[in-house]
């Protein structure tokens, strides 16, 4: 057990469920705002491409993501399945960089251009 | 003498580990307490069970038994607040610690986590030195007040989900009393207890359930306390000095 590691990925998830409790919200309440007259993919596009301020939120949203989904999934395989290691933790910080990874990208595709 | 009017059906675990229940008929009295029940077992019905008491008054800590599936102190329930009229009665020694035999349970690796925790006091001065002088309203001394009370009844260890899911978790008495000594000014273990308790057989394990804080006979809430270590290793961590 590494007191500081456990200490400081408990800090992280905890910013990141703040991050993500706000996130959320400000994701519903838009896509309910926005879809009320029915929405086409193109017109998605033609309203989110080039738009910097939501391509920062998004990003931000993916970045929060990818922190605190394998610091929660870590606790589970730990607490469930008695799955815990170095090893565990590598396999972890691969599926966050690939959630991060495949996330930006979405939001690259959505809001670049 | 009182003439009991009525009996009442009363179930105790015997034996160890591979034990079961025994079932008993028991006369039931005016304020009669739980501890009453089992002295009554033990004294009339069947003199080969064990069972743990000193005090009778709740200051001890050491009579607490599984009551109805429920950790209790068994001196300060009376039977009337557990069961009604026509119930039974089901008593077994506390649960997540390994039974001796009956309703005695070993109380070692409960004690053992309170050393792990490093939940003892480390001076940093001599007798030369003058006494301490800690403000009755201070934050910390209003804190550690919170948390001083507790007797280590096992109350509270025993009614927690997470010790029972990872036997390495340090249970809420032992993080309660790291608590209060790291509230303590004169004690000289910070780094050390904070390094003890952070991780995940410490404060960081915890579940947030309340069970410790429902269930604690002394109105002791090792929830908050819990939650202030997770507080204290954080700030410590992003120091850098965890």
């Amino acid at each position: 057990m590494n007191a500081r590691l456990e200490a400081r990925l408990w800090v992280a998830q905890r910013i990141s469920a703040m991050a993500l409790g706000l996130f959320v919200l400000i994701h519903l309440a838009t896509i309910v705002y926005a879809m009320r007259g029915g929405l086409s993919a193109a017109e998605v596009l033609s309203r989110t491409r080039g738009n910097a301020p939501l391509a920062a939120f998004y990003a931000l949203f993916v970045v929060s993501v990818s922190v605190h989904a394998p610091i929660g999934l870590r606790a589970i395989l730990d607490e469930w399945f008695a799955l815990r290691g170095r090893l565990v933790d590598w396999l972890l910080l691969v599926a966050g960089l690939a959630l991060a990874a495949w996330g930006l990208r979405a939001v690259a595709a959505v809001f670049a251009g | 003498m009182q003439q009991a009017a009525e009996t009442f059906s009363v179930s105790v675990w015997r034996g160890a580990e591979d034990g079961r229940f025994q079932h008993y008929e028991v006369p039931r009295l005016p304020s009669q307490t739980v501890l009453d029940v089992v002295t009554f077992i033990q004294r009339k019905l069947d003199a080969t069970l064990a069972y743990r008491f000193a005090c009778r008054v709740g200051m001890c800590g050491s009579c607490a038994m599984s009551v109805n599936g429920v950790a209790r102190w068994t001196c300060r329930t009376h039977v009337d607040k557990v069961i009604g009229a026509g119930d039974a009665l089901e008593l077994a020694p506390l649960r997540n610690l390994p039974i001796v035999k009956d309703l005695v349970c070993d109380m070692r690796p409960f004690f053992e986590k309170w050393t792990r925790a490093r939940g003892y006091f480390q001076p940093t001065a001599t007798r030369n030195d003058p006494l301490a002088r800690i403000s009755p309203d201070s934050r910390q001394r209003r804190r550690a007040e919170a948390g001083i009370e507790c007797i280590g009844c096992g109350v509270c260890y025993s009614s927690c989900d997470v010790v029972t899911w990872r036997a390495e978790y340090l249970g809420p008495a032992a993080l309660n009393r790291a608590w209060t000594l790291v509230n303590d000014p004169r004690d000289g273990g910070q780094a050390e207890r904070l390094r003890a308790v952070a991780g995940d057989s410490g404060c960081h394990a915890c579940h947030t359930h309340l069970s410790c804080t429902e269930r604690c006979p002394k109105g002791i809430a090792p929830t908050a306390s819990i939650a202030g270590l997770k507080r204290a290793t954080a700030l410590a961590a992003l120091k850098g000095a965890l």
